[in-house]
């Protein structure tokens, strides 16, 4: 089975929890998705209305394990402080490192990222970086101490699947004992699938189920290509050829 | 005193960290502080003074992806 820092996880899709039209139609996709960890942040609390609190209440009681995340930092220090700041709130060493370093593609710094990583590793934090699928990025994270690596698919929110399905067959192929997820970028189940057949352990996604027309039925939807894909995966799948090669028996052809 | 709480500025009369969230009725509310940019953690706010101009941030779960 699976294990994140030695948490075994019942299910290879990790969702966010943002940009739900409602609060009943997060909880319902995320029971739809079957998932076990969604993703939340932690923002100013918003004085008298104490939105923060219902909103935690809510995923509470959904049961689940909690990915917090940095998202929204530019810097080292800002991460840093904000997972000191999440460690405490919600109870658990795990987090998602955002280090952000531009604003058109969120891509992530990866100095800041490396240099963040290694901070929190020391400090007892359990730290899933957000990255983009440069190898050499990834082999500092795991010397900083990072046990898992969660590349983009392509920025996010941009719904564009895998855009470097080469450079994360790469990754996969260097680090084949480092649980690998793909974060961010995925639009379509068909980009989860793919995700999951190149070999990858998970995918974790927010924008394409919280946005759809319908949550709850793109929730399902994800949670039976990500099943595929990984069945697809462990099936041992066929290479790719250029040209023919006939499946029905030439042997035993009738000469017309 | 003003303070900056949350990007705003903020008059209190709140001697400390703590004081300030029980101002706000945030007491037993499910938050995380920072002063300066600094971490407070819940056992700090009691001892944590504050000064004329500090930056003061209270953050709670939020929707993240």
């Amino acid at each position: 089975m699976l294990e994140f820092y030695g948490t075994s996880v019942s299910s290879r899709l990790l969702l966010g929890t943002a940009q739900y039209p409602s609060p009943a139609t997060l909880s319902e996709a995320v029971r739809a998705s079957g998932t076990a960890i969604v993703t939340v942040s932690l923002r100013r609390e918003s004085g008298r209305e104490r939105g923060g609190q219902d909103f935690w209440a809510l995923i509470k009681g959904l049961g689940l394990r909690v990915l917090p995340n940095t998202a929204g930092c530019h810097s080292v220090r800002e991460a840093v402080t904000t997972a000191h700041m999440a460690r405490e709130v919600f109870g658990t060493p795990w987090i998602k490192l955002e280090v952000i370093g531009e604003q058109d593609t969120l891509q992530p710094d990866p100095f800041g990222l490396v240099e963040a990583a290694r901070i929190l590793c020391d400090e007892g934090f359990e730290v899933f970086p957000y990255m983009t699928e440069d190898l050499v990025v990834a082999e500092r994270l795991v010397e900083a101490g990072c046990k898992v690596l969660m590349p983009w698919g392509a920025p996010i929110g941009s719904g564009r699947g895998l855009n470097n399905a080469y450079g994360l067959r790469t990754l996969r192929a260097h680090f084949p004992d480092i649980p690998l997820v793909i974060d961010a970028g995925i639009g379509l189940p068909s980009h989860a699938a793919e995700a999951m057949e190149l070999g990858y352990d998970a995918v974790l996604l927010n924008t394409a189920i919280a946005k759809a027309g319908d949550p709850v039925m793109m929730a399902q939807a994800f949670a039976k290509a990500v099943e595929a894909g990984r069945l697809a995966y462990e099936a041992d799948p066929i290479e790719a050829r250029d040209m023919a090669a006939p499946s029905t028996p030439l042997m035993g052809k009738a000469f017309l | 005193m003003k303070i900056i709480l949350n990007g705003n500025p903020h008059e209190t009369d709140a001697a400390t960290l703590d004081a300030v969230l029980g101002e706000l009725d945030l007491a037993d509310a499910v938050v995380a502080t920072a002063v300066n940019g600094a971490f407070v953690s819940a056992a700090e706010r009691g001892e944590t003074a504050l000064r004329d101009g500090d930056q003061v941030e209270i953050l709670a779960p939020m929707q993240g992806g």
